[in-house]
């Protein structure tokens, strides 16, 4: 594309369906404990 | 949904259901701006008559078909399907613990949420009966879970370190007749760290959190010691002493941060952060404190336009270290644009009260280290190893749908609704999210997303 560069590949929606096995860590349990960030944290099968 | 800005010359647009980040030039960002979904095939009339004094018609025609390319491919205005995984939302395992090993501390930090550590109910150490018993609370309700986190906190965790040792002695005994994994991880002001303990975090830590502001005139503004003196000089060599042995380390069990908090007193922040850099840090958070708009180091709606100045700038020479080979992870720059969490983790983030507990001294149960020490919120005792279900279920039904501010805001994929004891403290209710840490916490996506842009291609 000329007017247009995509930075990523955009799964987040194919994620919806196949994530949520809730065993990647509690965000807070991080390194914030006030404010909340979620972007930041690793997926437990990307590792 | 899309979210559109500019910043450092770059022209960025975010697909917000998808995901997807697009760097634009000025005819398509333009175009965007006069374009809702869904898209016609042909660029709209009054679109065209718009930008036509701006713009050649044959390229608002090419930037149009190129628009319409990514708006078919399901990355530009695409639809929000995921409200049906909100009303799916259940109780979940109890998997992290925040546990108060000592509601005491050293120090006597001016913005201390806790009231300087006994978090308004008399200064206590936690015994290691308790913490043990702690340990058969987890592994009672974290069914179905093998990782579970557990960070030691205070006040101020290593003035009760023989304790902490016991509870890991004891939860490691226990892996493998459970089936569990236990990370364990431990927030700390520095004061009492010694090469024994810092072995023995490093040890059995898999990350560590160790506070400090950053300049020694700002740390030692507000983190003085109970006899008034600064704590900059006592805390750095200790910390810098962890990291280097830290690094050592095999890459589950290397990770830290030097951690701190600015508030008004240092809207130049950046500079804290540059300096805990030059320090030798590279793992590094520096957060707003969150307090009432009274605090004479309160942050308030007036400082916001200084604050989103402070992080551009951080941005900016962030980028040029990385550029030059020398970059630094900002804890809240960090994002991962393609593998970060799933949507469904997205969509109640903290997990405050329905995954993530904390407990006292006493062994009281609450949904998180900051709602501990409101009565009214108590959700449990790890002695008789009870849970107020109906209080656990009101948290697991707070997501990104439950509060209206956040189901039509831009960025809920990226905080997921907010720290949920904020919203309680400063909006009332959990499901009102505390509009400056939002605020805050966009500026802070935008410039997380325009490094991703400058670093394009160069990573």
């Amino acid at each position: 594309m000329k007017h247009v560069k995509t930075l990523n590949q955009a799964n987040l929606k194919k994620s919806a369906a196949t994530g949520g096995c809730g065993e990647c860590q509690a965000s807070c349990q991080s390194a914030c404990k006030t404010s909340c960030t979620v972007a930041n944290q690793k997926c437990e099968h990307s590792k | 949904m899309i979210h559109q800005y500019r910043m450092n010359g770059y022209d960025i647009v975010l697909d917000v259901n998808s995901g997807a980040v697009h760097v634009v030039d000025d005819i398509v960002y333009d175009l965007l701006e006069l374009l809702k979904a869904p898209l016609a095939e042909e660029c709209p009339k009054a679109v065209l008559e718009a930008l036509e004094g701006r713009y050649p018609k044959e390229e608002l025609l090419a930037a149009y078909q190129e628009i319409l390319e990514l708006y078919h491919a399901d990355v530009l205005f695409s639809s929000d399907d995921y409200e049906q995984y909100a009303d799916m939302m259940v109780a979940s395992p109890i998997k992290a613990m925040c546990l108060h090993v000592a509601h005491d501390c050293n120090l006597r930090c001016k913005y201390c949420f806790a009231s300087t550590g006994d978090f308004g109910g008399g200064r206590k150490l936690l015994d290691a009966e308790t913490g043990k018993k702690a340990i058969d609370f987890l592994l009672k309700y974290s069914y179905g879970r093998r990782n579970i986190e557990l960070d030691f906190f205070g006040g101020e965790p290593l003035m009760n370190f023989d304790v902490v040792k016991e509870v890991v002695d004891y939860a490691r005994s226990k892996e493998e007749e459970y089936g569990k994994n236990f990370r364990f991880t431990i927030t700390t002001n520095g004061v009492l760290l010694d090469d024994a303990k810092i072995d023995y975090i490093n040890k059995e830590m898999s990350n560590v959190v160790l506070s400090i502001d950053g300049r020694k005139e700002i740390n030692d503004l507000l983190r003085p010691a109970v006899n008034g003196k600064g704590s900059y000089d006592v805390i750095v060599p200790r910390y810098q002493r962890l990291v280097e042995k830290r690094r050592n380390n095999e890459e589950d069990r290397w990770q830290y941060y030097v951690r701190g908090t600015f508030t008004k007193h240092n809207l130049d922040f950046a500079k804290d952060v540059m300096h805990l850099n030059e320090l030798g840090f590279d793992q590094i958070s520096i957060e707003p404190v969150v307090s009432e708009d009274y605090r004479d180091y309160a942050i308030t709606e007036k400082e916001l336009p200084r604050i989103f100045e402070e992080y551009e700038e951080l941005a900016k020479q962030m980028i040029a270290l990385k550029k030059a080979g020398k970059g630094f992870n900002f804890f809240h720059f960090m994002i991962d644009l393609d593998q970060g969490p799933c949507a469904i983790k997205r969509l109640r983030g903290c997990g405050c009260g329905n995954e993530y507990v904390a407990v006292t001294p006493d062994g009281d149960v609450y949904p998180c280290h900051q709602f501990v020490g409101m009565e009214d919120w108590k959700m449990g005792s790890v002695h008789d190893l009870t849970v107020d279900f109906k209080k656990k279920d009101y948290f697991a039904k707070a997501n990104i749908y439950s509060k209206e501010e956040c189901k039509n805001c831009w960025a809920k994929f990226y905080c997921s609704g907010g720290c949920n004891a904020n919203s309680y403290q400063y909006a009332g209710d959990i499901h009102k999210p505390h509009r400056i840490s939002c605020e805050l916490e966009k500026k802070r996506l935008e410039c997380a997303i325009m490094i991703k842009a400058a670093m394009a291609g160069e990573d």
